[in-house]
């Protein structure tokens, strides 16, 4: 047994340290996710959360699908209920912690680079150096990008996915990990429907289904202000969970975490 | 391109199974894929070529196991193979499945190459 990995030796060469065997293969059994820095990571930015009560809303989709319009409306008609700050992740600039900061809220802009996704140590790090007196509720826009955002665990507690209705409704099919990850797939720009005639709504919820995923599926429009009240209640109850959990010691992965960790659990 | 910083996760991980046991290096390591884990198979070995030179994993070769995707309905409790993107029971057709294989991404082991002088 190995105390830095858990991993188990075969016997071999060691138990023969005075025996002139043959200097060869050990093989070394691990059963570990490939993962697991950025895992423990997350875990440790859970507890952060977790210790002040707040819930972390993790927010992706494709590059300007309106996440950051969507944190703006939402924002404006909650900040006065709650205490609201965002982390903001992109490739360049800082404009989108800009737009949040007009709205009265504190951001944190993550400038990744080339990095087309946030991970644990990034967001850990941006922790630091923001204040979370207050805050009930903390958003993190990840990089704009369907594909790898939903491989690394940040913390959050929910993942938000978003398809704004000019991407076509197939992209659940298209883009099945990502959608997979969903606690609630928000379908944005409705207001747009009126001049698209191929976005069906039912149809991106019946692909999301065939995901085997039973998240919410809510309509709106962050510009025009539609559909907004079922959103902001999601979120009061999600809040509300949140806060039950941690009167009682516990906490919540992303449903999709949930499955994958005990799937791995029982492997090994 | 996260099989980028997969790959570099991966070889710190190997380097340190490496140091634990006072190996040389590794000589070859077994990860077990499934395709809902977001990482490309040939993609990770391609980033693993750039992230591990200069490692102890440097000369390791990568063994992949790919994991084929199954649900287990609730349904009706059917195990069946199912598409990534249509994970419905194969026996009749429910939605309300659980993934029971699919979305691995595990280094499952390591084969190192010990040092001569143990031997004396
Ligand atoms: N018509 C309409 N346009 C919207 C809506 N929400 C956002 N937009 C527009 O869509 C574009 C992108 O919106 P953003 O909020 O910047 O999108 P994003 O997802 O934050 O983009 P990135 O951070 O770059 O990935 C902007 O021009 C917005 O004005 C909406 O509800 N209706
Ligand atoms: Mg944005
Ligand atoms: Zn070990
Ligand atoms: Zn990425
Ligand atoms: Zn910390
Ligand atoms: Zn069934």
């Amino acid at each position: 047994m190995c105390d830095t990995c858990g991993c188990n030796l075969t016997p071999g060469n060691r138990t023969f340290a005075y025996k002139p065997v043959e200097p060869g293969a050990t093989t070394v059994s691990v059963l570990q996710n490939l993962l697991k820095k950025n895992d423990d990571q997350a875990a440790h930015n859970r507890a952060h959360f977790d210790a002040r009560g707040i819930l972390a809303v993790n927010l992706m989709s494709s590059p300007g699908s309106g996440k950051t319009a969507l944190l703006e409306a939402t924002i404006a008609r909650l900040k006065n209920e709650f205490g609201i700050a965002v982390i903001e992740g992109d490739l360049e600039t800082e404009n989108d912690a800009m737009r949040i900061r007009a709205q009265g809220v504190p951001a944190h802009q993550i400038v990744t680079g080339t990095a087309c996704h946030l991970d644990a140590h990034l967001v850990h790090d941006a922790l630091h150096q923001m204040s979370l007196e207050g805050v009930d509720i903390l958003f993190i826009e990840n990089v704009g990008n369907l594909v790898c955002p939903a491989s690394f665990d940040l913390g959050q507690h929910l993942n938000v996915t978003l398809l704004s209705v000019t991407e076509g409704d197939d992209k659940p099919a298209k883009y099945p990990v990502m959608f997979r990850a969903a606690d609630a797939m928000l379908l944005t720009k409705t207001d747009l429907l009126a001049v698209l005639d191929d976005f069906d709504p039912a149809r991106a919820a019946s692909h999301l289904r065939n995901l085997a995923s039973e998240a919410p599926v809510m309509q709106l429009s962050a510009r025009k202000g539609l559909g907004m009240e079922a959103w902001l209640q999601w979120l009061r109850e999600q809040l509300a969970a949140q806060r039950a959990r941690v009167a009682i010691g516990q906490s919540r992965r992303p449903a999709i975490q949930q499955d994958g960790q005990k799937l791995h659990s029982a492997s090994i | 391109m996260h099989e980028l910083s997969v790959a570099q996760a991966l070889v710190e991980q190997i380097d340190g199974i490496v140091r634990a046991h006072g190996a040389e290096a590794a000589a070859s390591f077994r990860v077990r894929i499934g395709p809902l884990s977001g990482v490309v198979p040939e993609l990770l070995a391609a980033a693993f070529g750039l992230a591990a030179a200069g490692s102890a994993a440097a000369q390791a070769t990568m063994e992949l196991l790919e994991a084929p995707v199954r649900v287990r309905c609730q349904t009706c409790g059917a195990e069946t193979g199912a598409a990534m993107n249509r994970l419905l029971c194969g026996a009749c057709g429910d939605w309300h499945t659980q993934l029971i294989s699919g979305d691995e991404l595990i280094l499952e082991s390591v084969e190192l190459r010990m040092p001569v002088t143990a031997a004396q």
